[in-house]
């Protein structure tokens, strides 16, 4: 079971990922936002940063990437891809998940620690939590704001004091199937009490178990 | 051509940049502003000759492109 890494221009949190699905025994592979062709993989992770210098609106840009049609067959098969952060606006842009991403409410850039709490456990993200449990992991961002005037996506995870102002206080936000899922923190960065927290690794456990076959 | 593509956030998307100016305003002592939207333009310049098929050309880069259909509208005028 492996999972793709897509490193778009711009990415800057690809090797966090990589090694924190590594960490909890899983395999990543970094793959070019060029590349077309995914079908050794098992599921997908668009990591945060700036892909494309997020010109126009964030993730305008990469959802155009040439890897971005096999990132939509591999949802479409129903296997897991998750957006974290940058990722997650990238998922939007495409449309493979409901909504978008706008500035901050109070315009503000948020970079620290928050509490979210799982609202939704059927997800590939949130199958190994508990409904209400919180996790600590970190914010960076600054179009962090979901809003979803179309009133379909599902809120698997909720920021405890919504920073940013999501709609429904959403942190993490899943497709109807439950295995496209984008969330605006960072689980790969809380991977170790060293790290402050290690909050991040039952969701990631979650990605990873939503690879095995049914 | 020179073509102008306006960018207006629908009205349900709130806007912090505008809320913020707005509050900016007050404190100013600006307290006849009833509200602030902050929206995008695009000055376009396009090949071609035929007003109709370059808005046609221009409508298909805001709907794959240049305008978010959740977050925004977007309206074209030819300039010449």
């Amino acid at each position: 079971m492996k999972t793709a890494v897509v490193v778009f221009p711009g990415s800057n949190c690809e090797h966090d990922v990589v090694a924190a699905i590594e960490n909890l025994g899983g395999k990543a592979d970094l793959v070019w936002h060029r590349d077309t062709d995914l079908t050794d993989f098992d599921g997908v992770i668009l990591p945060g940063g700036f892909a494309h210098g997020d010109a126009l609106r964030t993730g305008a840009i990469a959802r155009f990437s040439p890897v971005m049609d096999a990132v939509a067959a591999i949802a479409a098969e129903g296997k897991p891809v998750l957006g974290i952060c940058n990722g997650f606006q990238i998922l939007c842009e495409a449309g493979l998940l409901p909504g978008a991403l706008i500035a901050n409410r109070d315009l503000a850039f948020i970079c620290r620690f928050v509490d979210v709490e799982v609202v939704d456990t059927s997800s590939i993200l949130t199958n190994q939590t508990e409904p209400g449990q919180k996790v600590t992991i970190p914010l960076n961002s600054y179009e962090g704001n979901w809003v979803d005037p179309s009133g379909t996506g599902r809120v698997v995870m909720r920021y405890v004091d919504n920073p940013n102002g999501s709609s429904g206080a959403a942190a993490a936000v899943a497709n109807e199937a439950g295995n496209v899922v984008g969330i605006m923190p960072h689980p790969e960065r809380a991977t170790d009490k060293l790290l402050g927290s290690d909050g991040g690794n039952v969701l990631l456990d979650g990605f990873l178990s939503s690879l095995l076959p049914v | 051509m020179k073509v102008r593509v306006d960018l207006t956030r629908r009205p349900e998307i709130a806007d912090p940049q505008g809320t913020t100016i707005n509050r900016a305003l007050k404190d100013l002592g600006f307290e006849e502003v009833a509200s602030v939207r902050v929206d995008k333009v695009f000055h376009l310049d396009v090949d071609g000759d035929d007003p109709e098929l370059v808005r046609q050309q221009v409508t298909q880069m805001c709907q794959q492109l240049l305008a978010n259909p959740v977050l925004e509208d977007f309206e074209i005028e030819i300039e010449k």
